[in-house]
């Protein structure tokens, strides 16, 4: 695979993005980490990826459908790539604007490394959402609430994912 | 600046505050280079108890002082001084930090820096049977490969790009890791140099001299916008309470060695900061008062201010009245009028909770409208700074007076600026004075420079065809404005520090 692509690039000299980012995205449609989905959506843009995430059980999100953007800038994989929600969650390490954004250690410039792989990225995102972390929290006011009280923060997650995250695809509200 | 060995052992001498305050070094000071001053002889030109050596650095000055360094470290460890560099670099040049850590455990500091033992190594590149690049994801037999040594290996294409990612858009430099996730390896200066092109290297040798400056505590970077220099100061973060460390760059750039603000003497580094804040908080109550034009106070005729001068005359009704208080011109100079110091009423008037916010307000009003202005006024003389050599232009062609003749309008311009900036600062300090004699003797000062400064603003103002005949006017006028701001700057200096003065709020 490796081989052909390496090829390919030099008859139609792909750019470190495309490449990378061919193979990337082929390796991970095929095999995508586990409660999630992969897929473009535009064919033609290669920036753009959207990531279906399964609310992972035993957590106040299961059984809710999560809608994420992954970017990948131009100089991708130099720079680090964003990740944003755009389906609301009530998470303590996703802002809750219509932003969605989601701040991982890996992802800040001054951390990322260019042989950091997405599939490293996508499974790290999970690991979050799965587990809170308190600590570097975007959210200081649900953070908070999390530490004074446990149970009301998980009655309104479950809530925001009945309300938010019910639909088919996870993109029925604020897809856009 | 010729004075550079006195600097020097002042610099090397290295034992912080002490040498400030009981130098007796020769200092040139400004006043020297104004070419006026009769009593040139006279006066000592060593240094004033508001002044601070200080030596300006030039790029190759800053290389210099590293290499030195470098080689010193290198030698003492026995490393090449690729590995030094890295050493100190990861330590922010603390030597004894370095040493110290060195002495305790010398392989664990080299593994956390990335550097084994031998670091003697010429870079050189690599092909590898049927590799394939963890970055791009491709690869072939015959593709050339780099690997610091981690061993983690790239393609040089690869390895080139991150690298000039990191130095052109994240201005990175002296700590840039191996690209793989966790590996902590530093890329060291030759590895650098070796894989980067050309026009990288020059901006690679820049950000390191950046975060040199950065990681040394005696040294700051001119804040002027392009300014190549850097200063190199003793004074310490702790020293700033007893302190407003001036200083003045290669680029004629005066600011602050304590906060890289503007000069801002006698005000000490911790109430400016407090200062600038409460105005920006206040900034809707105090608007009206930055505005450039007021109401005559006789006739209400609208006056537009355009020079620095706070004098005023209605064009109409020929009213002299004071911009910053509004009241007669006439009264200002005579000893029992008060335009800078902040009346507080007495007792009766400021029982209640509301007359006690009201007063606070107007004590507010009070300083701020004088800083304020004066920061005004500031501003329209340099503005004026170009018509001054227009002036100087029309003069010489009028009186026939030469080029060196008319020197003097420039002198007053640069006089006056600086009155002005230290009469702004002047404000946010008394704002912050407790009330004692030592303030009754600092807003004396300060009416003193402030009535000398509006009287040489008004000279300076005056129409051309009258400045020849006033030339040695404006030469005493300004000779004294330059005496009255050393006057209040040395008192104030000399009681902070002493820590005499009385703040109504903390200094930290
Ligand atoms: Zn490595
Ligand atoms: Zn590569
Ligand atoms: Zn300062
Ligand atoms: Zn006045």
């Amino acid at each position: 695979m490796a081989k052909r692509i390496g090829k390919v690039s030099s008859i139609l000299s792909l750019t470190h993005l495309k490449l990378t980012s061919i193979q990337e995205l082929a390796e991970l449609t095929s095999k995508p980490p586990p409660l999630m989905k992969i897929n473009l959506p535009n064919e033609s843009d290669l920036h753009k990826w959207h990531i279906i995430l399964s609310g992972p059980p035993s957590s106040p999100f299961e059984g809710g459908s999560f809608t994420l953007l992954l970017t990948l800038p131009k100089d991708y994989p130099f720079k680090p790539p964003l990740l944003s929600f755009q389906t609301k969650i009530y998470h303590p390490n996703v802002s809750n604007d219509d932003k969605g954004a989601m701040c991982l250690g890996i992802l800040k410039p001054d951390e990322w490394k260019p042989a950091i792989k997405i599939v490293d990225v996508l499974e790290f995102m999970a690991q979050v959402i799965r587990e809170p972390n308190l600590d570097d929290a975007v959210e200081q006011s649900i953070a908070h609430e999390m530490r004074e009280d446990r149970k009301a923060w998980e009655k309104k997650a479950k809530e925001w994912t009945r309300k938010y995250a019910s639909g088919k695809d996870g993109t029925s509200e604020n897809a856009t | 600046m010729d004075s550079e060995d006195e600097f020097m052992s002042g610099a090397s001498s290295g034992d912080d505050f002490a040498n400030i305050e009981d130098s007796d070094d020769d200092f040139d000071n400004e006043d020297q280079d104004l070419g006026f001053s009769q009593d040139k002889d006279i006066v000592r030109t060593s240094k004033k108890s508001y002044e601070v050596d200080f030596e300006v650095l030039g790029p190759s000055q800053i290389q210099l002082q590293q290499d030195v360094q470098i080689k010193d470290v290198a030698d003492v460890l026995g490393q090449p001084p690729e590995a030094a560099a890295i050493l100190l670099r990861h330590l922010r040049w603390n030597r004894e930090k370095l040493f110290d850590r060195y002495m305790e455990n010398q392989a664990s500091l080299l593994d956390e820096v990335g550097l084994e033992e031998d670091a003697s190594h010429t870079p050189s590149t690599k092909k590898i049977p049927d590799f394939e690049c963890e970055i791009c994801m491709s690869g072939d037999s015959d593709v050339e490969t780099y690997a610091l040594k981690c061993g983690h290996r790239y393609c040089v294409d690869c390895y080139t790009q991150y690298l000039a990612s990191k130095i052109r858009d994240d201005g990175e430099a002296a700590r840039i890791q191996c690209p793989t996730s966790g590996c902590k390896r530093i890329v060291d200066s030759k590895s650098l140099t070796f894989l980067v092109e050309d026009n990288l290297k020059s901006r690679y040798r820049e950000l390191i001299n950046r975060t040199y400056v950065d990681d040394m505590e005696n040294l700051k970077w001119c804040p002027a916008p392009e300014c190549i220099y850097a200063i190199s100061c003793s004074v310490r973060k702790k020293d700033l309470a007893k302190i407003v460390p001036t200083v003045t760059c290669e680029c004629k750039h005066p600011f602050c060695f304590g906060c890289a603000h503007e000069d801002h003497q006698p005000c000490p580094c911790s109430l400016i900061k407090k200062w600038i804040q409460k105005c920006e908080d206040d900034s809707e109550t105090a608007h009206w008062i930055s505005a450039n034009t007021k109401e005559c106070p006789k006739c209400q005729s609208t006056i537009e201010k355009n020079g620095g001068c706070n004098h005023m005359t209605c064009r109409k009704c020929k009213h002299e009245f004071c911009w910053m208080c509004m009241g007669l011109w006439s009264e200002h100079g005579t000893s029992w009028y008060n335009c800078n110091r902040f009346e507080e009423k007495s007792g009766n008037d400021a029982r209640d909770a509301q007359a006690k916010s009201r007063q606070s307000l107007e004590r507010y009003l009070h300083y701020y409208n004088r800083y304020a202005n004066h920061d005004q006024s500031n501003r329209l003389e340099k503005d004026n700074f170009a018509k001054t050599e227009k002036k100087m232009t029309l003069l010489q062609n009028q009186s026939g007076m030469s080029w060196i003749e008319v020197q003097f309008l420039e002198t007053a311009a640069k006089t006056l600026q600086e009155c002005r900036q230290t009469l702004k600062w002047t404000y946010a300090f008394a704002f912050y004075l407790a009330r004692n004699n030592d303030t009754i003797m600092f807003e004396d000062n300060q009416k003193d420079l402030e009535l000398a400064t509006e009287n040489l603003s008004e000279m300076f103002e005056q129409p051309v065809e009258q400045l020849s005949a006033k030339k040695l006017d404006i030469l005493n006028k300004n000779t004294y404005c330059s005496q009255r701001r050393v006057t209040l700057l040395s008192d104030t200096a000399e009681l902070l520090k002493r820590g005499k003065w009385t703040f109504n709020i903390s200094l930290d």
